[in-house]
């Protein structure tokens, strides 16, 4: 932050740093080489920068809809719909942060099941909505994964999920938990039934879902400079009291020290797990 | 008993200390110093009680947390004989924040693994603080599978803050560590029966708490972020916490109305670290209870009824409108 935008009072500052959204408007400046960019043409390009490779974030529905083949898919377990368990409470009703993320998003909630086609191999595959509470796990996201998962096994095919999320949802409190165990279930029972799961980790994938069913794919693949991890860089930083040493937690650290298979650019991804697919499952 | 006591406890806590005076003060008249002392002692008592039949959320977290609560080697020694530790995750290094072996209960051998905070300093900081790195996971894994291969049944007992938020534990994937002991746990062919005896943090706490029996002292809390935790992040203050450990509903009663855990074991007057024998013996009741009901289930049932626990977690609509 320069001098400048530190005179502005907290309560009216935005965040000019926050790349989570891709912000309205036909330019778009590309937060990593600076370059501008004409927005329809970054949407062609997967949410990618054309000059430099940067990968914005992009919703659930436009990453499947571009991941399977043209008008394969349809939609499963969109009829499940959070609800406001313990009538959580914070600075805002958890009711209301629902609404206001339905609204934002045109979700339910943080998560997006299609079945279909990749190349003409019928594969199930989620993905996360970060903008919907940065694609937090509650019960919602917990339950539509295992219906993929039963899906999965009912029609004996690969599932492929797409992560993009901060953890678990705090106002479900232990519901949101739960659903770390009632996932991890959930794949190893499709274990037994050979069938593949790859796990694709995108920026970001922490905590709760990081430490659960996102760690637990056949292969796993991660989008180039995701932040990956369990507990988050700033809590770390205060624990530890140190310095963080440079790339942590990023994709390129983590195929470093083992933790993952590989990384693939996001325009390239359906080709590599079409071709990783025809391998394992036949 | 030299009792630390916390704030809410501070009338019990003078009447105590009007006792203990009592106790060494030299007098001729000492039958009325008895009388006053039974007198005190009976205030004292009907104050805990009191004090006691009314706890907050917040105040069950301190006391989940409190520096005299009994650990998990305390539950070892007071519940199960010839316990053989085992150590280390055969592969990088033995984290003692979890700590677990063989033991008898009643004479049968099984296996039990615990998150063990420390008494004194110097035992906190080799237990770190009961926050395991992935070598602490690792080993409780490698015992779990011991337990398997010898059909041993497993007791875990779950008291931590969380996993560790460390550098060293970030490069060795903290977050497999954790995701794989919960990928095993859910169809490990014998009985696990997960106790929280503290605090229950998070994933770190869950890494060892998937079973077929999850038990919680009645002043323990399983959460899935800390009250000051939850209060930073969600209401940008650290001094909510209280607020945030109503919001989260993480007290044994309110998770038992969800189903979210099975039992509720009662603690004595004022605690569980005002007398560990008489928590213990309860404890123990009810684990060797439960223990028979489940040795009684063949082993597929058992597991089916695991996983058939584990998928109804959760609370959302289903509509038929729409899509």
């Amino acid at each position: 932050m320069n001098w400048f935008e530190k005179l502005i009072p907290t309560t009216i500052r935005t965040n000019s740093d926050n790349k989570s959204a891709v912000p309205e408007g036909v330019w778009i400046k590309c937060p990593n080489c600076d370059g501008v960019l004409y927005r329809p043409e970054l949407q062609r390009n997967m949410q990618v920068c054309p000059k430099c490779d940067y990968h914005f974030r992009i919703t659930a529905r436009q990453r499947l809809s571009e991941f399977f083949d043209e008008s394969s898919y349809t939609e499963i377990a969109s009829n499940i719909t959070p609800v406001d368990i313990l009538k959580f409470k914070d600075s805002k009703k958890y009711k209301d942060r629902l609404t206001q993320a339905q609204k934002d998003t045109n979700e339910k909630d943080a998560l997006v099941v299609f079945n279909g086609k990749i190349e003409n191999i019928a594969i199930v595959a989620c993905a996360f909505e970060f903008k919907f509470m940065g694609g937090s796990m509650g019960s919602v996201v917990g339950e539509k994964f295992c219906q993929a998962v039963r899906f999965a096994i009912e029609n004996h095919t690969p599932l492929i999920c797409f992560s993009a999320s901060g953890g678990a949802r705090m106002q479900e409190a232990l519901f949101s938990l739960m659903q770390m165990a009632k996932t991890s279930a959930a794949l190893k029972k499709l274990s037994k039934y050979k069938l593949p799961f790859i796990s694709v980790l995108t920026d970001p994938t922490m905590g709760g879902v990081s430490a659960s069913l996102a760690s637990l794919g056949d292969i796993i693949i991660a989008e180039p400079a995701a932040l990956i991890g369990f507990a988050g860089p700033r809590v770390i930083e205060q624990t530890v009291r140190e310095k963080l040493p440079d790339g942590f937690q990023r994709s390129e650290f983590l195929l470093e020290h083992g933790a993952i298979d590989m990384i693939v650019d996001r325009r390239q991804m359906k080709t590599k797990i079409n071709s990783i697919l025809k391998m394992l499952h036949r | 008993m030299n009792t630390n006591f916390l704030d809410f406890e501070q009338p019990i806590a003078e009447l105590e200390a009007k006792i203990e005076e009592l106790r060494f003060l030299d007098s001729d008249v000492e039958i009325d110093i008895q009388n006053e002392i039974e007198n005190l002692e009976q205030k004292s008592a009907k104050r805990t009680k009191s004090i006691f039949a009314n706890l907050d959320a917040w105040q069950i977290s301190k006391l989940s947390r409190h520096p005299q609560r009994p650990h998990t080697k305390d539950y070892i020694d007071l519940i199960f004989t010839d316990f053989h530790q085992l150590h280390g995750d055969r592969n990088f290094s033995d984290d003692v924040a979890i700590i677990g072996g063989l033991a008898k209960l009643d004479g049968k051998p099984v296996m039990v693994i615990g998150h063990q905070k420390g008494r004194n300093t110097k035992e906190k900081i080799k237990n770190n603080f009961a926050m395991p790195r992935p070598e602490g996971y690792k080993k409780s894994l490698r015992l779990m599978e011991l337990a398997q291969k010898f059909k041993l049944p497993i007791f875990t007992f779950i008291d931590t803050p969380g996993a560790y938020p460390g550098i060293g534990a970030e490069e060795r994937n903290q977050s497999y560590a954790i995701a794989y002991n919960l990928y095993k746990m859910s169809d490990l062919a014998t009985p696990i029966i997960c106790t929280i005896i503290g605090e229950g943090g998070s994933g770190g706490a869950l890494a060892v708490g998937v079973g077929d029996e999850i038990v919680m002292l009645q002043y323990s809390t399983y959460s899935v972020i800390s009250p000051e935790g939850c209060a930073s992040i969600l209401y940008k203050n650290a001094d909510k916490a209280s607020e945030a450990a109503k919001s989260m509903g993480i007290t044994a009663d309110i998770l038992k109305e969800h189903n979210l855990i099975d039992t509720i074991i009662e603690e004595p007057l004022g605690g569980a670290h005002r007398d560990f024998q008489k928590t213990a013996s309860s404890l123990k009741n009810h684990l060797n209870k439960i223990l028979s009901i489940l040795e009684a289930k063949p082993i597929k049932n058992l597991v089916q009824n695991r996983y058939d626990k584990l998928m109804a977690f959760g609370k959302f609509d289903t509509t038929t409108t729409e899509n």
